[in-house]
This record gives structure tokens, C-alpha cells and sequence, in this order.
């Protein structure tokens, strides 16, 4: 492939006595939907925190974009391109879905403190502009309408749009998606895996993204990277996957590992 | 556009209620509303850290005391340091330090951000809920530096004839100031990014806030007030000593934000009024009552237990407070807005 | 310094860090089981004191009088999480630390209109308040007694935690709350122990306070807890063998800073403070170097 957008080189992650992750490595091609997926425990967030700076791996190295980011600190790595979201939605309870949503633009908006304080017309230009850029990023995800409402008063399913909304707010060339179809019915799926096809096309994106739910990651990905034990035992098309030995046994439980 | 006329309108309102205030009613009046105004700014400006930003701190005190001291040096004439300074001579720099009054105002409230840099060095670098203990120390610190530099300070006498200079044509405008300035704050990118720190600090980080930044930044800010406050304070007083910073100050501070509710501020303003209308008011219990015919007999401190309660009782059953942490006209406004149904 | 004076400064130190020693371990179980900065806890040490006062003064001898007054202690420690805290395990935590500073007011201000802010003479009995002499050094009885009943206690305190399931159930729930709890363990009575344990030791460190010092206030487990916490975090916080060897370095360096610079007298009490600046802005985390802030992902 001509240069991945993000590669992982060699990570290592050990805990104290606990290694989490082992040796792994893994291209996410530019433009691409790729899966992390494997067992409860696998280590699939850790890569995500390994990711965005969160945790420092034990050796190995992570590389976006052809820049060496291993252990960037992590509002940086927003900077960088990189955005995600959380496996439990994390949304920012005391405000509005639009409020969650302007967060993301944080970053784009170079008004300072005392320009804010004075209100003077930066203040005003700025305020207008990510205003009507979030209400966009609403509209794609057809929940525009709740702007006004506080965030935890949508629905599930709704809220994991915010959350990904949010994180698009970044302007991100990287999206990593920990369980987005978590907790969610079979139709709150469907609508979840279009928009996330519909994103990826009109912001230009390539998704990193884990998942349990097979039926959603076959739909989604190109590729997917099994972990199990903080180990690689398979990288190919997810369709592969599902008949692959290794991945049936560790998603099974391997009797011999009691 | 509609905004900003009423937005001036209310301005204009204020100022001229301060003219005419500052006018006509009588001094006894008058005291309880600059107490009320120096207050306010302190409530407000405690509210940004403590409750917009979360960052629970108990600073107040400690700010309020060196932006009092940094006034009063720079607004008492040298001659009158050189006989006030009983106990020993007061150090050159402190016959130099003179200014008018709102540059030695402002010269506390530098003063008091300056420290507050300083201090969210080892608070906000590191993880953990530090920053009440180091400010809850901070506070004693300074009384301990107080009492121990006579030749700055004046030691346990403290300073006293400081002009008279803030009436409440000074306190009203500048609570005033304090108000909008915290409003602009709180409505901007820096504003959200303070509440998106308090409500999921990891997330926040996740969208590319540097939430040391913030932190200080919020911190800073509260300083700056908080020792404009404490010039202020000086002046109104004239009389300032290390004992008067003491952290019942923080803790009646503490109540008032926890009342209006956390991170709201026209609450802040609200409980203002209404704490300090009350401590008056609940003096009372600090004499004997008579309840079911028995004669309680005088305590004094009685007044103190039951705040506390109320505090414990609030923070129990009410931790909302009055405005939870939106401010009065979203209330209002929620009531009538057309919001999508869920 | 000459030697004598070396001597008598040691014991001092050793008798100043034991009290701080007994209060920073309190500080320090709660912290590393509920990330609680239990404010409170100084002016635990504060109801110890007058307790065992009130025990004394009603003309009982003075070992039951001790015994009651770290009953009632541990009993109004209990209480405190009990009705404050614990309805509170699941909001936001700035509403913790607001009740813990709202409860070290009350009780502040409670004993203040009990008993009246003038300070209290704390009767101690006759065979503690003995002097003893040895060559030029002048030895107040309690000066020995401390460290060692503190020694004493620490030893048990450690065989507690490190032998005794519920010890082990004390450092599982420092570690991670949820999964001690998936695990069977009832968390609840654990926080219960760690407050009576710590308000126990709190209480006993009061006493030490009131046998050694001429007086005792409502207000005196103020600057104690604070300097207290800061020896906890200079220990490392989470940590009781931290909390006491950051109770001793802390004792020690008041008596020995003092003594070496009598004009510094009256900065012994920032000495903390700046501890705990130190510490950290160069290793938050204490010398034992637990750190329990590991982000929760």
C-alpha cells in the first residue's frame, strides 16, 4: 500500500507485571475502514489510548501520517488529526447537544481571552461561524433539531451521533470509533452504519474502529486486525476472519487455556 | 442585535441605580450594599474555578488578603507608614510603594494572579484534587507571612487610615465590571472549554484542550478579582489586619456559589444577596432564645454551626443550589423556547 | 549544636512526628479508598482531645477517659461517612470535598459553643507529666511514650493491612472500586473500618496533642490536619507506611529547623506547606511512589 495514514510499529504496552499488548504491528491504509476486534480484555482500547497519546507504550512506535506521534501528549494528537470517541459515550453532561458539539471546534477558534472578555468582533465573527458549521455537522447526522436540548436527554442512539459529531467538530483525518454500536438494536445500527459511510465520503476520512458486533463490522470494514491477548492472530477482510481457526477459538474460548 | 440593546439598557439601569444610591441613601444603607458588592465580586470570581471550571479550591481568602495588603501599602501615604509601623521600621520599598487608587486596586489584583501562576504550576500538572489543600494551606501561609514581616506588613497590628476612597459609586461599577466580564468568560471558547473540564476532564483533553491551560487560566482569573476585591475591601474598611482573612471568609464565600448554584453566576449574584442578608439576619441565633419556654443561653458561634448544617443539608438534598449552573435569563428563556422533542 | 541539645531536639521530633504520623495515616486510608481529602479528619483529632477531656473532667481515671474519647471518636467518625459521604459515592466529587468542609466547620464550631473558644487545660495525670533527667538533657515522660505507643500502633496498623483479610480488602479497594466489588466484597463495611481505624488513630493522636501541649481549642486540628495531609503526601499519598515516614521527616524537620534557626520560629508552621509545593512540583508521588491517579480508560 502507498504510505498508510497510520501505522503501528512493534507496540509493546506492559502494565507492571501485566503485558497488554505484544509486539504488534498494523497498517490502517488512507481512506479506509479498518476494524480492531477481538475478545473482552484483548487490549483493542489500549491500542486507542497507545493512539492518542494517553498511554506511553512500552516499546514500539506509532506513526500518523509519516510523523513519529508515539507518546504525544494527548490534546495534541488532536491537533495532529486525530480524533475519537469513547466506549461509554462521554458526552459533556451539563450542556447542550450544540454546546458538546462547539467543544470540538475549541482548537479552530484563535480569539483570545481578552478579545472574548472585550467581545470584541473576532469574538463575534468566530462565535457566528463554528455556530453555523456545528448546526451543519447536526443536519448530516439528522439530529439538528435537538441543538437546544441538553445532551443526555437523547436518545442512545442519538447520543453516540453527538459523539461522533463532536469529534468530526476537530476536523480530524483520523477517526477512531471504541464500540460505536455498542448497546445499540438492530435499526439504530443500520442508522449508525450508514452515517458513518456518509461521513467518511463528505469529510474524507478514515475510520479506525472497534467492535463486538460482527454482522456490524463485516458491514463496515475492509480490513480487520483480530487481537486476542494483546496478540495479533489474524489481518485480512473480516469475512476471512469470521472462518479463520484461531479467531473462532479465541472469540469461543480455547478449552486447553482454562 | 436585540441582545445587546437590553444588554445596555441593564448596564445603563445598574450604573444609574449605583449613581443614585451613592447619593442619596444613608451611610448605614450604603455599608450593607458596598458589603454586598465586595462580596458579589468575590462570589463571582470564586465561582469560575469552583464551579464553572470544578476545580473545587478554597483560595479566596488568601487572595482577597494579599490584594488587601498590595492595596493598602500603595494607598497609604509614606509619611503615616513611617508612624504606623510600630514594631519595627517599615522596609524602603514599602515607603516607596504609593498610587492612586484604582492603579493600587489594580496592582492587588496583579499581585494575586501573579501568585495563583505560580501556585497551578504544582497543583494543575499534576492529577489529583490537590488544589483545595495547597489553597486551604496557601491561606494560612500567608497569615503566617503577615504576622512574621513586620517590616512589610506591620506584623499583628496590621495597617491601618487607609483611605477612605471605595464608596459604592467604586464597589457597584467594579461588581458590575466583574459581572459582565465573567458572563463574557463563561459565553465564549473558554467558557465551554472551563465547563467541558469540569463535566469529563479525559474528553475534554480528547478534543484538544489543553486543560492545564484552562485550569490557570480560570485560576488566574479568580485571583485577579479576588484581589481586586480585597483592595477594595481595604479601602472600605480602612483598617486591615492578618486575623480578618481568616477561612470563614472562604467558607461563606463557599456557601453563597453553593446556594446560587455552582457555575452559575447571576446565582452567585442572587445568594450573594441573600447570605449576607441573612448572616445579619441570623445573628439571633448566636443570642439566648427562648424556645418552648427554655432560655438557650448566648453562644456565640451558634450562627456558624447552623451554616454549616445548611451547607452539609445542601450539599445533601440540594446540591443544585437555586440556578443549578445555567444563568437567569436561560431559565427564563428555557420556559418559552421551542426545543425538539426527545 | 551540641550533643545534649541534639539529643532532646531527636526526641522531640521523634514525639512532634508521632502525632503527625497518627493523623496522616488516616488521611492517607481514606484517600486511597474513596479519593476522599477527608478535610474532617483534623478536627476528628480536635474531638479525640475534648472527648477524652470531657472523660477526665466528669472525674474518670484517666485510661477509660482515653478509651471513651476514642470510642466517640471512632463513633462520630462512622457517623460522618455515614450520613455525609456516603449518600454522596456517586455524585460528582467537588460535592464530597464541599460536605468534608462543611462538616470540619461544624464540628469546628459545634465544640466551639460547647465548649467556648478560650483554650482548655488538658489535666494530664501525675505519671505522665512527670520530667525526666538525664545528664543535661530535660525529658518530658510523654516524649518517650509517644513515639513508642506510635511504634506500637504502626506495627498493628501494618499487620492489619498486610495479614488480616480485611486489611487485604482495605488495599484491594485502593486499588480498583468496582471490581472489589464484583469480587463479593462489601465495600461498604471496609469504609466503615477505614474511617473507625482512622478516626481511632486521629483520636489517640489527639490525646498525644493534649498531654503535650499546655492547652487545647476547638481549632487546634487545623493546622495539624493540614501539615498532616502534607506529610501524607509527602509519604506518598495512599500509603500508610508513606503517611508515617512523612509524619517523622516533617516532625523532625519543625523541631530541627527551629533549632538551628530560632529566627524561623515563627515560619514552622509554612514548613508544610512547602513540603508539599515540593513534592509536587518534583514527585507527586511521594516518596513511596504510588500513584493512584492512573486515568481510568
Amino acid at each position: 500500500m502507498s504510505n498508510p495514514l497510520l501505522e503501528i510499529r512493534n507496540v509493546t504496552m506492559k502494565f507492571g507485571g501485566v503485558t497488554a499488548i505484544d509486539n504488534l504491528s498494523f497498517k490502517v491504509p488512507s481512506d479506509a475502514i479498518y476494524g480492531l476486534i477481538g475478545p473482552n480484555g484483548a487490549g483493542k482500547t489500549t491500542i486507542f489510548n497507545i493512539i492518542t497519546g494517553n498511554y506511553q507504550p512500552t516499546e514500539g512506535t506509532v506513526v500518523f501520517d509519516g510523523e513519529d506521534i508515539t507518546g504525544t501528549k494527548p490534546h495534541k494528537v488532536v491537533a495532529k488529526g486525530i480524533a475519537r470517541t469513547f466506549q461509554n459515550i462521554r458526552l459533556f453532561k451539563s450542556m447542550s447537544v450544540l454546546q458538546n458539539i462547539l467543544i470540538g471546534f475549541h482548537d479552530q477558534i484563535p480569539y483570545t481571552y481578552l478579545e472574548a472578555v472585550l467581545r470584541l468582533p473576532r469574538y463575534h465573527g468566530y462565535e457566528r461561524r463554528i455556530r453555523a458549521e456545528a448546526i451543519g455537522i447536526l443536519e448530516e447526522f439528522g439530529i439538528a433539531d435537538y441543538a437546544e436540548n441538553n445532551a443526555t436527554a437523547l436518545s442512545y442512539g442519538n447520543q453516540r451521533k453527538v459523539e461522533i459529531a463532536r469529534a468530526l467538530a476537530t476536523k480530524p483525518k483520523l477517526l477512531l470509533l471504541d464500540e460505536p454500536a455498542a448497546g445499540m438494536n438492530p435499526s439504530e445500527t443500520e442508522d449508525l452504519s450508514n452515517i458513518i459511510h456518509k461521513i467518511k465520503k463528505d469529510y474524507d476520512l478514515t475510520i479506525l474502529l472497534i467492535e463486538h458486533d460482527m454482522k456490524f463490522v463485516n458491514a463496515m470494514c475492509d480490513t480487520v486486525t483480530v487481537l486476542d491477548y494483546g496478540e495479533k492472530i489474524f489481518e485480512g477482510p473480516p469475512a476471512e476472519a469470521i472462518v479463520n481457526e484461531k479467531v473462532v477459538a479465541a472469540y469461543l474460548g480455547d478449552f486447553t487455556h482454562a | 442585535m436585540k441582545n445587546a440593546i437590553v444588554k445596555l439598557l441593564l448596564i445603563l439601569l445598574t450604573l444609574g441605580f449605583i449613581a443614585w444610591a451613592n447619593q442619596t441613601l444613608d451611610s448605614y444603607t450604603l455599608s450593607i450594599l458596598n458589603n454586598i458588592g465586595i462580596f458579589a465580586i468575590l462570589a463571582l470570581s470564586y465561582n469560575l474555578i469552583n464551579g464553572v471550571t470544578g476545580q473545587f479550591s478554597l483560595e479566596p481568602n488568601g487572595f482577597v488578603a494579599i490584594g488587601a495588603y498590595f492595596a493598602a501599602l500603595f494607598l497609604i501615604p509614606s509619611s503615616d507608614k513611617i508612624d504606623m509601623f510600630a514594631l519595627v521600621d517599615p522596609a524602603p520599598i514599602i515607603l516607596q510603594m504609593q498610587a492612586s487608587f484604582l492603579p493600587a486596586i489594580l496592582i492587588g489584583g496583579i499581585a494575586a494572579t501573579l501568585i495563583a501562576l505560580l501556585l497551578s504550576f504544582p497543583v494543575f500538572r499534576v492529577r489529583g484534587d490537590y488544589l483545595a489543600i495547597v489553597t486551604l494551606g496557601f491561606g494560612f501561609i500567608i497569615r503566617i507571612f503577615a504576622l512574621n514581616s513586620p517590616a512589610y506588613t506591620n506584623g499583628a497590628m496590621g495597617l491601618n487610615d487607609i483611605p477612605e476612597v471605595a464608596n459604592f459609586m467604586w464597589i457597584g461599577t467594579i461588581a458590575l465590571i466583574t459581572l459582565i466580564v465573567m458572563l463574557h468568560i463563561v459565553y465564549s471558547k473558554y467558557g465551554r472549554a472551563m465547563k467541558a473540564v469540569r463535566d469529563d476532564e479525559d474528553a475534554a483533553t480528547a478534543m484538544g484542550i489543553n486543560t492545564f491551560r484552562i485550569k490557570t487560566v480560570a485560576f488566574m482569573t479568580s485571583a485577579f478579582f479576588e484581589g481586586i476585591g480585597g483592595g477594595l475591601l481595604a479601602s472600605f474598611l480602612t483598617t486591615i489586619t492578618p486575623d480578618q482573612f481568616s477561612f470563614l471568609l472562604t467558607f461563606q464565600l463557599l456557601i453563597i456559589i453553593v446556594l446560587g448554584g455552582l457555575g452559575s453566576m447571576t446565582g452567585a449574584l442572587l445568594a450573594t444577596i441573600l447570605v449576607m442578608g441573612s448572616m445579619e439576619w441570623l445573628r439571633f441565633l448566636d443570642d439566648d432564645m427562648v424556645i418552648f419556654g427554655m432560655h438557650t443561653g448566648a453562644h456565640p458561634g451558634m450562627r456558624m454551626v447552623v451554616f454549616a448544617i445548611l451547607l452539609i443539608v445542601m450539599m445533601l438534598f440540594a446540591r443544585k443550589g437555586l440556578f443549578g449552573d445555567r444563568e437567569i435569563h436561560e431559565i427564563i428563556r428555557d420556559k418559552f423556547k421551542k426545543k425538539g422533542k426527545v | 549544636m551540641d550533643f545534649s541539645t541534639f539529643l532532646q531536639q531527636l526526641v522531640n521530633g521523634a514525639s512532634l512526628g508521632s502525632m503527625y504520623a497518627l493523623i496522616a495515616i488516616g488521611y492517607t486510608m481514606v484517600y486511597g479508598v474513596l479519593r476522599l481529602i477527608n478535610f474532617a479528619h483534623g478536627d476528628i483529632m480536635m474531638v479525640g482531645a475534648f472527648l477524652t477531656l470531657m472523660g477526665v473532667t466528669a472525674g474518670l481515671p484517666f485510661p477509660l477517659a482515653v478509651l471513651l474519647g476514642i470510642i466517640g471518636t471512632v463513633i462520630v467518625g462512622i457517623l460522618t461517612d455515614k450520613i455525609a459521604y456516603k449518600p454522596l459515592r456517586e455524585a460528582p466529587k467537588i460535592s464530597l470535598l464541599i460536605t468534608a468542609i462543611g462538616i470540619s466547620f461544624f464540628l469546628e464550631n459545634l465544640f466551639n459553643v460547647i465548649f467556648g473558644g478560650i483554650p482548655k487545660a488538658f489535666p494530664a495525670p501525675d505519671y505522665l507529666t512527670k520530667v525526666m533527667h538525664l545528664g543535661e538533657i530535660y525529658l518530658p515522660v510523654t516524649v518517650i511514650i509517644i513515639p513508642v505507643v506510635t511504634v506500637l500502633i504502626l506495627g498493628g496498623v501494618l499487620w492489619v493491612l498486610y495479614r488480616t483479610k480485611y486489611g487485604m480488602a482495605i488495599r484491594a479497594l485502593a486499588f480498583d472500586i468496582p471490581t472489589v466489588k464484583l469480587m463479593g466484597v462489601d465495600a461498604d463495611r471496609i469504609i466503615t473500618i477505614v474511617f473507625a481505624l482512622g478516626s481511632a488513630l486521629a483520636a489517640i493522636g489527639g490525646v498525644f496533642y493534649a498531654i503535650s501541649y499546655p492547652s487545647i481549642d476547638p481549632l487546634m486540628g487545623v493546622i495539624v490536619g493540614l501539615k498532616a495531609f502534607a506529610a501524607a503526601v509527602l509519604g506518598g499519598i495512599g500509603s500508610v507506611t508513606g503517611a508515617v515516614i512523612g509524619g517523622f521527616i516533617l516532625g523532625f524537620t519543625e523541631i530541627f529547623v527551629v533549632a538551628l534557626f530560632p529566627e524561623l520560629g515563627g515560619y514552622k508552621d509554612a514548613f508544610a506547606f512547602f513540603f508539599l509545593i515540593l513534592v509536587l512540583l518534583f514527585r507527586p508521588t511521594g516518596i513511596m511512589g504510588e500513584d493512584l491517579e492512573r486515568s481510568r480508560f
